[in-house]
């Protein structure tokens, strides 16, 4: 004990400790602490305020709630009859008046099916099986009809927002395989496969998607033989498909590289082959991994999907926009539309922008 | 079959698998495309490339008459497009630092309402703003009749900004000359200062010096040089006003649409990028007694922009091919003249493939330029 002796008697050190100053930050120093953090504040608040009023103002308050399209144009407010009246035409474009139950129907059930797989408690086998022989079938059967005494619907006549849900899901979910299988190819060792990987995926992401959907409905016809014609909404699918499949391969081949190559090396000493150790074990950890970024790429192509208006297809936008450019309205509800559809598409985007961070801390909180 | 277990033997064989399809879709479809397009009768071939244009271009960022040719219209619609992309990247990247930093401001009030800015932007198509900015400036301001004069000579209407130009007789390439002089000449000295800086440890008036450095060879100029400029003033007709340097709607809409929406991408790079600063940097520079200002300018930012750069490349990558959407308003961009050339010629696969091989050069010239510069930022190992 002697050795600690002059220690402890430091007179330093003996002292009381200084207590800690209190800071005299109080929850209004945050706000006007100092005269720039005052000027900020107030000048936010200002702008808060102008947009709020602005907006209540348009809204609510100079808005028109019922009436005809005459008395929608003197007021320099929202047009809410112009939605009232137009509402089923935007949502579901021309689809047979007296059949909208359908597409109405099976948004419900997509809507349904998609918040019980959000649930990573529920993914599985049985899910994706659910999905591919309950779900998909009966929302097409749904749509086109043909079936259990439905008329028949053509996809030309399919629109609004049902159009947009399958553009995005079906480009995603068929992009997915066809993303996994370029980023495998890109990581393959084979310097061919590596090169036609790498050609796709480079050639695809430099160029805009509005030239992949021109090739899809300008180019592709003239590729066909005689007498083989595409539907136009397909065609338009296939090019989201493709578009998709390029950028969902960058995001997996991140997932592949921070999978340790030891994992590899490790499959090859218990014998296993090639797509034995692949989809075994290197996808699985690879595909865990970029779960969230996939998600925050669908939000992406649900967006993109708007660029089908450009070649003619009856998307959500678009019918929004045709809605405005009828005869009896045009010139009157010229903002009204485009706001109503602006909230739409951020609502379901904020939607999976939340569900993907929520992926990120779940998938931070349970271990790799 | 003893064969097909040789691991070289069968990389052979899928790579020959792999290319022989490709080869073989490819032919298939270029047989029948020519086919196809020998009974439509339509000519296939760059040729029409020389042939004159007829068509009307509204905006033109270098000098174009229907009279020229095919090619000369894809060049303005290439300048075009390049124009317009540069300028979003340019003030969506000054507005999406401001935002970015704005996000972790110690304000609540401000950082919540970059946020509202950033998640409004991110979470509504692109395509919707631009369609909602274009009619926006169509419906609030008034027709080209009643067009409003802001400033004598400048008129305001919903056929977009109509202001004075300048028309130069002589003189104009002196002063560019002058230009590019000052500014290299502003570089230059604020390199060799900072050199003397680091060696002697005297400060300069840096900020001064170049100032002078890039004014004096213009002011040298404009003093000396024969320059002789008249203005071209618009005038407000019966039905459109003539004359004088027009900014479109179009143009206008896009470019506002381009700008913000590179803006909330930058903000939220620019927020990642100082949030994976190590908070140690912080506390030292505090330490140190400096400033939160400085810090951000000093210490922070440029430990930053080493997280920033690559991913900035792809925002700013993606504004260019963003601006393709251009035609959805009418603003003449690549895209757009390239679908009224394959409207006029029926030469389809040919526009398309002029537009799609000029962005996928000018995407790989970005990514070039972005990888020099990250390369420059990147950490320097010893």
């Amino acid at each position: 004990m002697a050795q600690f002796e002059g220690f402890v008697a430091d007179p330093i050190l003996m002292a009381p400790a200084a207590r800690p100053r209190v800071s005299n930050r109080t929850w209004l120093s945050a706000y006007f602490g100092t005269p720039g953090n005052a000027l900020i504040t107030i000048l936010c608040l200002g702008t808060i305020f102008g947009l709020a009023k602005l907006a209540i103002g348009w809204l609510f308050l100079d808005a028109i709630f019922s009436g005809t399209p005459a008395e929608c144009k003197v007021s320099s407010g929202a047009c809410w009859p112009f939605l009232s009246t137009k509402l089923r035409y935007i949502f579901f474009g021309f689809y047979p008046f007296d059949e909208q139950w359908r597409p109405l129907t099976a948004m419900l059930l997509f809507l349904g099916a998609c918040g019980v797989s959000m649930v990573p408690r529920t993914w599985g086998r049985a899910l994706a099986v659910t999905w591919i022989v309950v779900i998909l079938p009966t929302l097409y059967a749904l749509m086109a009809g043909g079936l259990f005494g439905l008329t028949v619907v053509p996809t030309t006549q399919w629109g609004g927002l049902p159009l947009s849900f399958m553009l995005s899901f079906v480009g995603l979910a068929c992009a997915l395989p066809l993303g996994i299988a370029l980023a495998l190819a890109r990581a393959s060792s084979l310097p061919a496969i590596r090169i036609l990987g790498v050609g796709f995926i480079e050639i695809v992401r430099g160029v805009p998607l509005i030239s992949i959907l021109f090739m899809a409905t300008v180019m592709l016809p003239l590729f066909m033989p005689d007498g083989i014609t595409i539907d136009k909404l397909l065609r338009a699918q296939v090019a989201i498909i493709l578009f998709a499949a390029a950028y969902i391969a960058e995001i997996v081949r991140g997932g592949l590289q921070a999978v340790p190559k030891g994992q590899i090396e490790a499959g090859h000493s218990l014998g296993l082959h090639y797509w034995q150790i692949m989809r075994k074990i290197v996808l699985p950890q690879a595909l865990k991994k970029v779960i969230p970024p996939l998600v925050g790429l669908f939000i992406g192509f649900f967006q993109d999907t708007t660029l089908v208006t450009i070649v003619g297809l009856l998307d959500f936008l678009d019918t929004v926009r045709t809605a405005m450019r009828d005869p009896q309205w045009q010139g009157i509800a010229v903002l009204e539309g485009y706001v109503f559809a602006a909230v739409v598409y951020f609502f379901f985007s904020a939607l999976m922008g939340a569900y993907s961070r929520f992926l990120e801390q779940y998938f931070r909180t349970t271990h790799d | 079959m003893s064969l097909f277990y040789d691991a070289r033997i069968r990389a052979f064989l899928y790579q020959t698998i792999a290319i022989g399809a490709v080869v073989f879709v490819a032919w298939a479809m270029f047989s029948t495309a020519s086919a196809n397009l020998a009974k439509q009768d339509i000519a296939t071939g760059f040729g029409f490339l020389a042939r004159q244009a007829g068509f009307v271009i509204t905006e033109t960022a270098i000098a174009y008459e229907p009279t020229d040719t095919f090619g000369r219209a894809i060049l303005v619609g290439i300048a075009n497009t390049v124009k317009v992309s540069a300028l979003a990247v340019f003030f969506g990247t000054i507005l999406g630092v401001l935002v970015g930093i704005g996000r972790l401001s110690h304000n609540p009030v401000l950082s919540r309402l970059m946020l509202a800015y950033v998640e409004a932007l991110r979470n509504v198509p692109l395509l919707l703003y631009l369609l909602l900015w274009y009619s926006l400036i169509i419906s609030v301001f008034p027709p080209v009749k009643q067009a409003i004069e802001m400033l004598p000579g400048v008129f305001l209407s919903n056929s977009g900004l109509v202001m004075p130009a300048m028309r130069w007789a002589s003189g104009f390439e002196s002063l560019l000359i002058a230009l590019f002089v000052g500014a290299a000449a502003a570089v230059a000295i604020e390199r060799v200062l900072a050199r003397r800086r680091i060696a002697t440890g005297k400060e300069m008036p840096v900020a001064t010096i170049a100032a002078l450095a890039f004014l004096l060879p213009l002011a040298a100029t404009l003093l000396f040089a024969d320059i002789s400029v008249s203005m071209d003033v618009p005038e407000l007709g019966r039905f459109r006003l003539t004359g004088g340097y027009h900014v479109r709607p179009e143009f206008v809409a896009l470019l506002i649409g381009l700008t913000l929406s590179a803006s909330a991408n930058v903000a939220e790079i620019v927020r990642a990028g100082i949030q994976a600063v190590s908070k140690g940097q912080w506390e030292a520079a505090t330490a140190l007694g400096l400033p939160r200002s400085r810090t951000l300018k000093l210490v922070i930012l440029p430990q930053a922009l080493r997280i920033i750069v690559p991913p900035l490349t792809n925002t700013y990558l993606t504004v260019f091919k963003n601006s393709s959407l251009a035609i959805a308003i009418g603003y003449p961009d690549l895209v757009m003249v390239s679908n009224t050339i394959m409207n006029q010629t029926g030469q389809a696969i040919e526009a398309i493939a002029i537009f799609m091989a000029v962005y996928l050069g000018l995407s790989i010239l970005i990514s070039l330029v972005m990888n020099w510069y990250n390369a420059r930022v990147a950490l320097r190992e010893r």
